[in-house]
């Protein structure tokens, strides 16, 4: 199929479903759909001619046949029953999400009062004031044609809010179970709004529950008020026929603290979009990733650091282990305009090369206007260190445990910057067994929640 | 113990050992000194299994094995242990782990069970006060923002964890201040057995006032071409290897 036919197919299902579409969508939502989808029409999927996505092809993702859920489909069983967390540890207040969908039976959650988690479509209607604030604000559609195409397909999704002053002690762990009879693409559409001075940590996991092949398409948009700090940790660890398309896009405002860690550790196709915008003096902004390919997985890490305002400090660091014949991109761009003085920008990515046939694309774009500034970029692609695996092994240690230790020591200078200890603890062990091999395939869920 | 005959071995075509013989009965300390480049550095790494170097010609027999047909690690297993000139930092490998799987694989290798957690832990505290190194440095990573003093430290310090039967000790006293080679040198001194042995690779004899050797070698262009008693080193020391270079020729 080509991309026109896909883009067509596109745009056949919009005119369709339009009415289903609407319905149970507010008004605010669905204007915005009209907007995104004229935005779409003009963009399109994005193609390896587009300079962003020089390194993922979409078209095989997208060549597939698959069901498009225009409304919320009624959950056979209690998911509640079917799934549950395993890490004692690991305290969490535990959302659902059916394939991109808020399960309308979550149990209650243990959030300050003022704390509101819902689903998307509720918060348009019952908080419309906050949505309406927000919703489309961050995300680009007019840029993005994943973002288009999300935002014009749009139903659900998540909606947290944080009030002024309020600390959420317990980290919000949202499990989006892929879950179907059948193939499927689906789109989930998140909010995250803490206001000034707030906290909160916030963990997004995707569980494939079943072997049918997916495709999803999630868009986040996130808004840090003043003095606030947020915490973001996304865990990737689908089966191999599952494609993640998942962009985030974060607003920090003066004073905000944000820490973003993207843990890649299975999956078919991963395309991560991670923006950042800093509307304010002296935030701070922390990205990591860490990747763990082998077979002929695929991952590419877009991040975009925007400094529009001075004396923010970002600071990004990701890093892969490659086997196999798998395939990884990184492209960080940091734009600092020309007010921004004093901006501080760094950017690291290291990558670990286990084969000859892995290959990594690893490309900095630093567009720097203004003059007082401290940036710096630098990529490695490297095999594992000769002289360390011989010390190790000089002391008596077998070549393949240092081997081992040595990906580990590799991979946790990114897993050491999560701040909640039962999550470090749980993705130390999690990529320890994911490095020596023990998930073949993917039907454990990096939280460990089993059926 | 260990018995070299007729080694060489090159590095990228380059022949560097170019005929080593070594006799070493269990008990000896020898020790080995030469210029810089004679190829000290580069016997210790052979000797180890460092697959970098590539043995062209002679044997290697260990406590009866041909240690040449050994893996690195089961050379170690088997009882050698190197001092490296340049100890490597390993950020990341936390020296606790790094030492709990290294003595638990020796002890595999034995047939022993690994040690219980509160074993382990009395044995590092032992070793440490041994070696006389700080526990702000074991809670690092392995040999992380150490200074030169400090790696080499917890090389003996490894050393004594591990009690190998041969210790190959590669200018463990290059960069210690006077204290701190003391306290090596007691290290090295206190793990002495009747049984074990030692090979001493160093520039200057001062170390050998401490660790008292019974056989001198110079090694010099890829072998050894003189070997003593411990006089030797006194003399090395006050005419340096020109005099060993004349007496070649000669
Ligand atoms: N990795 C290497 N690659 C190339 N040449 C090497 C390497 N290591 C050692 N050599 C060469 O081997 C010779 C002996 O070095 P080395 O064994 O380190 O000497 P020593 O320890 O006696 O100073 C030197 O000429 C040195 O340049
Ligand atoms: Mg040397």
């Amino acid at each position: 199929m080509s991309i026109d036919t896909i883009n067509n197919d596109f745009l056949d299902l919009f005119k369709q479903g339009k009415s289903l579409l609407d319905d149970k969508s507010s008004k605010f939502m669905n204007t915005k759909r009209e907007e995104a989808f004229e935005q779409f029409k003009k963009l399109g999927v994005p193609t390896l001619a587009n300079e962003n996505y020089k390194y993922t092809n979409l078209v095989p993702v997208f060549d597939h046949p698959y069901t498009v859920d225009l409304q919320y489909r009624t959950v056979m069983g209690d998911l509640n029953k079917l799934f549950y967390c395993d890490v004692p540890e690991l305290d969490t207040n535990l959302v659902l999400l059916s394939n991109g969908w808020y399960y309308n039976q979550n149990r209650k959650l243990d959030i300050p009062e003022g704390v509101i988690v819902c689903s998307l479509q509720e918060a348009a209607e019952k908080h419309s004031e906050i949505f309406e604030k927000h919703y489309g604000k961050y995300a680009k559609p007019n840029e993005e044609g994943l973002v288009a195409l999300n935002t014009a397909l749009a139903k659900d999704g998540i909606f947290i809010y944080v009030p002024k002053n309020v600390v959420v002690e317990k980290p919000i762990q949202v499990i989006n179970l892929l879950r179907s009879d059948r193939d499927l693409m689906a789109t989930q559409r998140n909010l995250v709004v803490v206001e000034e001075n707030a906290q909160v940590k916030l963990i997004f996991c995707d569980h494939t529950l079943t072997e049918h092949k997916y495709l999803s398409n999630t868009v986040s948009e996130i808004n840090v008020a003043k003095n606030a700090i947020f915490d973001l940790y996304t865990i990737q660890n689908q089966h191999l026929n599952a494609a993640i398309l998942n962009s985030v896009f974060i607003r920090q405002e003066a004073n905000s603290n944000v820490l973003s860690n993207i843990l890649s550790l299975y999956g078919g196709i991963i395309r991560n979009n991670h923006y950042t915008i800093f509307d304010g003096e002296h935030c701070e902004n922390n990205t990591y990733g860490m990747y763990l390919m082998d077979r002929n997985q695929h991952v590419d890490n877009f991040t975009f650091a925007d400094h529009a305002k001075p004396n923010c400090v970002s600071n990004e660091h990701f890093k892969g282990v490659m086997g196999d014949e798998a395939t990884a991109a990184f492209t960080g761009k940091i734009h600092v305009r020309r007010d921004a003085q004093k901006t501080e920008a760094y950017q690291r990515n290291n990558n670990l090369l286990l084969s000859n046939d892995a290959v990594i694309n690893t490309k900095p774009q630093l567009v720097i206007d203004a003059d007082d500034v401290k940036c710096s970029h630098g990529a490695t692609v490297g095999q594992m260190d000769d002289d360390a695996l011989f010390y190790l092994r000089a002391r008596g240690i077998h070549e393949e445990e240092a081997r081992m230790m040595l990906m580990f020591a590799f991979a946790h200078e990114i897993i050491e910057k999560i701040r909640i200890d039962a999550l470090k603890d749980r993705i130390d062990e999690l990529v320890e067994k994911r490095l020596r091999g023990k998930i073949s395939k993917c039907s454990t869920c990096a939280i460990a929640c089993h059926q | 113990m260990l018995s070299i005959k007729d080694l060489h071995a090159s590095i990228n075509g380059k022949e560097i050992l170019k005929g080593v013989n070594l006799e070493i009965k269990p008990g000896e300390v020898h020790a080995i000194m030469g210029p810089n480049g004679a190829g000290k550095s580069t016997l210790a790494a052979v000797l180890a299994g460092r697959e970098l170097f590539e043995v062209t010609k002679g044997e290697v027999i260990f406590e009866g094995k041909d240690l040449l047909d050994l893996a690195p690690e089961d050379r170690a297993r088997e009882g050698i242990f190197l001092g490296f000139q340049y100890p490597i930092e390993i950020p990341g490998v936390s020296t606790v782990n790094f030492m709990k799987t290294a003595v638990n694989e020796h002890r595999k290798y034995k047939g022993l069970e690994p040690l219980k957690a509160s074993d382990f832990l009395k044995l590092m505290r032992d070793k440490k006060a041994l070696v006389e190194i700080d526990s702000k440095l074991t809670n690092r990573s392995v040999n992380e923002g150490f200074s030169g003093g400090e790696k080499k430290k917890n090389e003996i310090f490894q050393m004594a964890m591990l009690e190998p039967k041969l210790a190959i000790l590669d200018e463990t006293d290059s960069g210690l201040d006077i204290d701190a080679l003391r306290v090596v040198a007691n290290g090295v001194n206190k793990l002495k057995t009747p049984e074990n042995s030692t090979i001493v690779i160093t520039h200057y004899q001062r170390l050998l006032d401490y660790i008292v050797p019974d056989v001198v070698h110079v090694l010099f262009d890829g072998r050894i071409v003189k070997t003593a008693g411990k006089e030797l080193a006194l003399e090395l020391e006050a005419k340096g290897y020109d005099w060993i270079k004349e007496e070649l020729v000669k």
